[in-house]
C-alpha cells in the first residue's frame, strides 16, 4: 500500500523535531529511513503508525486519509528495537495476541500462527518463553507477530541494532527475503548506512529532520547531493579535500597544488571555497591525476587493505586496494586520483 | 558452597540484640500450653486450659473469638483488597498516563506516605461521625485502606515503571485497546507488585490497633487487637496473663503462616520495583 507523508511537523513542547516533510513510499516498496541518532527517523516512523499524533500535515494509506486515525484500526506491523515480546506469553501467544485481540477462530488462529512462524523459521520454538529465545530468534518472532495479521504496511525500527555482527548479516537477507515474499510495503529506520543500502530500494537521508536525498542506495552513493550524504554513505568513507576555486581548477588550502576540475563541474568564481570528495576506490596507484604523500596508517581487512595517505598541506586521502601491494607505514607515495568520479561540493556542503 | 568464617562476629551481634526477642518469644510459646507454680520459673504441667477461649465464652461481653477473628479477617482482607485495587490502577495512571496536576499528585504521594498519620486521628473521628460511620467496621476498613494507599500506590508506580514502553505500544499496534492492554500485558508484568501489596496490607491490617480503638470501640466491630486489650484493661491486676498469652498466639499465627508462606513475594516490594 502507498504511503503519502504530506507537510509532516512535529513537535515535542517547544522543540520541533520535523519540519514540514514529504515523503512519498511506494506499494510493495522498501525504503529505508537512514540518518545519525538523534535525527527524528523513530518519530517519522512513530507517527506512521500512530504513535504520535502529527502537528500538521497529512498521512494517507493508499487514498485513504489516515491522520486521524488511531494506531489499532491503521492496520500496520511494528518491529520495535528491542524487539518489544510480550514476557510472560510463550512465542505461540506471543504472534496469536493480534489475532486473538481481533477474535479470529481457534482454528484459524492455529493455522495463521503456523504458516507464519514457518515462513519465518520459528516452528520448532513455538512453545518457548521469548526469555528463552537468542537475539535473531527473538527478531524473527517479532517479525512474525508484525506480519500475522496480514498488515498493509509493515514498520521496523533499527531490527537488526541488538544483534552480533554475524547474525545481522543473517538477518539482514531474512528481513528481505520476508519483505519480497509477503511483497508487503517497508519502511526500515537504520543508522547504519551497509543496512540500507543492502536491504531497501530506496533511501531517504534524514539530518535534523529534514530529508536531505530520496533516491536508490546505488544513485545516492554515485551521485549524492550533498557532501552530507556523499560523507553518511560508504565505507570506509569518503575523504574530503578543502581548497578554494582558482585558474585551471581547485588550489589545495596551504598548497601549491591545483587540481584540474572535470568539465562537468561548475566552478564557483575564483577566491570561492570549494571541497572535494575523493572515495578510497578512486584513488590508486595507477589513475592519472596524481598526488603526492605519504602513507600514514595501513589496516588490513583480509581481502582489502586501507591506506591513510597524507599529502603535503596535512589533508588527508584514503585509499582502499586488493591485498598484494607492497607498501608499508611511511612510504612516499605518489597515486592518481580518477578525474571523472571527483565529486565537488560549495562552500555550503550543495554539489556542484 | 564455601563456608565463609568471617561471618561469626556479625551473627555474633545479631544474636545479643535479638537474645531479648528469642527469649519472650520462648516463654511466649512455653507459658502459653502449660501451668506453673506461681514464683517458679519452670513448668509443673502441660495443659490446654489457656485456650478455653475457643471453645467457652469468656463472658466479657464480646462476641467471642470466632466473632471477633472473623471481624479481623473481614477487615484485613476489604483493607487488602480496597488498597490493592485502587494502587493497581493509580499506580498505573502515575506511571504511564499524562494527566493534569500529576507533579502534584506525586509530591502529594511522597508527603502523605512520610506523614504521621496518628495526628489525623481527631479529624478523622470527625469525619467518620458526619458520616455515620463511626463504630463501624466499614468506617475502620475505609481509613486503614486510604492511610495505606500512599505506600501501595508508590511501590506499584516502581513497578509500572520498570515495564518497557514498546510492550505497550505493541499491544496497541496489535489493535488492542488501551484496557486490554494494561490487563493482558501489562498487569501480568506487575504481578509481583500486586502481591506483595495484597499481602502486605492484609497483614498491617491484621495488626492494626490505634485505628479500631479509636474509630470503632464498640463490641460489635472488636477485633483481635482491640480485644486483648480489653482482656487486660478490664482483667486489671487480676487478669490471666496465661490466658493473655495464648490468645496472642492465636493473634499472631496467622501472620506467621503468610509470612513463611509469601517471605518471597514481600521481599518483592524491595527488589522488583522500586527501582530506578
Ligand atoms: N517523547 C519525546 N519527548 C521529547 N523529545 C523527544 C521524544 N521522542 C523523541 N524526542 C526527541 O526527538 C529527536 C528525534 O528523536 P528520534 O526520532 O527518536 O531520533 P532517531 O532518529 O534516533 O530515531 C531527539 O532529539 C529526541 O530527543
Ligand atoms: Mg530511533
Amino acid at each position: 500500500m502507498r504511503i503519502s507523508i504530506e507537510n509532516f511537523t512535529k513537535a515535542f513542547g517547544t522543540t520541533t523535531v520535523i519540519k514540514d516533510m514529504s515523503l512519498e513510499i511506494n506499494s510493495g516498496e522498501m525504503l529505508a529511513l537512514l540518518g545519525p541518532s538523534g535525527c527524528g527517523k523513530s518519530t517519522t516512523l512513530f507517527a506512521i503508525c500512530g504513535i504520535h499524533r502529527m502537528n500538521s500535515g497529512r498521512l494517507l494509506f493508499g487514498e485513504r486519509d489516515v491522520t486521524r486515525i488511531s494506531s489499532q484500526q491503521r492496520n500496520v506491523g511494528v518491529v520495535f528495537q528491542n524487539y518489544a515480546l510480550y514476557p510472560h506469553m510463550n512465542v505461540f501467544d506471543n504472534i496469536a495476541f493480534p489475532l486473538k485481540v481481533r477474535r479470529d477462530t481457534r482454528a484459524d488462529i492455529e493455522r495463521k500462527v503456523k504458516d507464519i512462524a514457518d515462513l519465518v523459521h520459528i516452528g520448532e520454538l513455538l512453545h518457548r518463553k521469548p526469555a528463552e529465545l537468542s537475539g535473531g530468534q527473538q527478531q524473527r518472532v517479532a517479525l512474525a507477530r508484525a506480519l500475522v495479521r496480514e498488515p498493509d504496511i509493515l514498520l521496523l525500527d533499527e531490527p537488526l541494532a541488538n544483534l552480533d555482527a554475524k547474525l545481522r548479516l543473517e538477518m539482514r537477507s531474512e528481513i528481505r527475503r520476508i519483505q519480497q515474499q509477503t511483497g508487503i510495503t517497508a519502511v526500515l529506520v537504520t543508522h547504519d548506512q551497509v543496512e540500507a543500502m543492502s536491504m531497501c530500494d530506496r533511501i531517504a537521508i534524514m539530518d535534523q529532520g529534514k530529508i536531505m536525498q530520496l533516491s536508490s542506495p546505488k544513485e545516492m552513493y554515485e551521485d549524492p547531493s550533498s557532501d552530507f550524504v556523499a560523507g553518511f554513505l560508504g565505507n570506509p568513507p569518503i575523504a574530503f579535500l578543502e581548497g578554494v576555486a582558482a585558474e585551471g581548477g581547485m588550489r589545495l588550502a596551504n598548497s601549491e597544488v591545483t587540481l584540474p576540475v572535470p568539465a562537468a563541474i561548475n566552478l564557483p568564481d575564483h577566491g570561492a571555497a570549494v571541497r572535494f570528495g575523493i572515495r578510497p576506490e578512486f584513488f590508486q596507484p595507477d589513475n592519472d591525476l596524481k598526488i603526492k604523500g605519504r602513507i600514514s596508517f595501513v589496516e588490513t581487512q583480509g581481502r582489502e587493505e586501507l591506506y591513510d595517505v597524507t599529502l603535503e598541506n596535512g589533508s588527508v586521502l584514503r585509499s582502499i586496494q586488493s591485498q598484494g601491494g607492497s607498501f608499508k607505514l611511511g612510504d612516499n607515495v605518489n597515486w592518481g586520483i580518477a578525474g571523472d568520479r571527483i565529486l565537488a561540493f560549495d562552500a555550503a556542503g550543495n554539489r556542484l | 558452597m564455601r563456608q565463609n568464617f568471617r561471618n561469626w562476629p556479625v551473627l555474633l551481634v545479631l544474636f545479643v540484640f535479638s537474645a531479648p526477642l528469642l527469649i519472650m518469644l520462648t516463654f511466649l510459646l512455653v507459658d502459653a500450653f502449660t501451668t506453673k507454680v506461681p514464683g517458679t520459673m519452670v513448668p509443673s504441667g502441660v495443659t490446654l486450659h489457656h485456650f478455653r477461649f475457643l471453645w467457652t465464652d469468656l463472658d466479657n461481653g464480646s462476641w467471642g473469638i470466632w466473632g471477633v477473628t472473623l471481624n479481623t479477617f473481614n477487615f484485613a482482607l476489604f483493607t487488602s483488597l480496597a488498597v490493592t485495587a485502587i494502587s493497581v490502577t493509580a499506580g498505573y495512571a502515575l506511571s504511564r498516563l499524562a494527566f493534569p496536576a500529576r507533579g502534584f499528585f506525586l509530591g502529594g504521594l511522597i508527603v502523605l506516605h512520610a506523614f504521621p498519620t496518628v495526628t489525623l486521628i481527631i479529624a478523622i473521628f470527625l469525619i467518620l461521625q458526619l458520616l455515620g460511620l463511626y463504630n463501624t467496621l466499614i468506617g475502620v476498613i475505609v481509613v486503614k485502606a486510604a492511610l495505606e494507599l500512599p505506600f501501595g500506590i508508590w511501590v506499584m508506580k516502581g513497578f509500572y515503571d520498570t515495564v518497557p514502553w514498546e510492550i505497550e505500544m505493541a499491544g496497541v499496534q496489535d489493535g488492542a485497546s488501551r484496557f486490554t492492554v494494561w490487563w493482558k500485558l501489562i498487569l501480568p508484568q506487575v504481578q509481583p507488585g500486586l502481591m506483595a501489596i495484597l499481602i502486605f496490607s492484609f497483614l498491617s491490617g491484621w495488626s492494626e490497633f490505634i485505628l479500631p480503638m479509636v474509630l470503632a470501640p464498640g463490641n460489635d466491630a472488636q477485633v483481635l487487637s482491640t480485644y486483648l486489650a480489653t482482656m487486660l484493661l478490664d482483667g486489671g491486676t487480676q487478669a490471666d496473663f496465661n490466658l493473655f498469652k495464648a490468645v496472642g498466639l492465636f493473634y499472631a499465627l496467622p501472620v506467621i503462616i503468610i509470612y513463611l508462606v509469601f517471605q518471597n513475594k514481600l521481599m518483592n516490594i524491595y527488589g522488583g520495583g522500586t527501582k530506578g
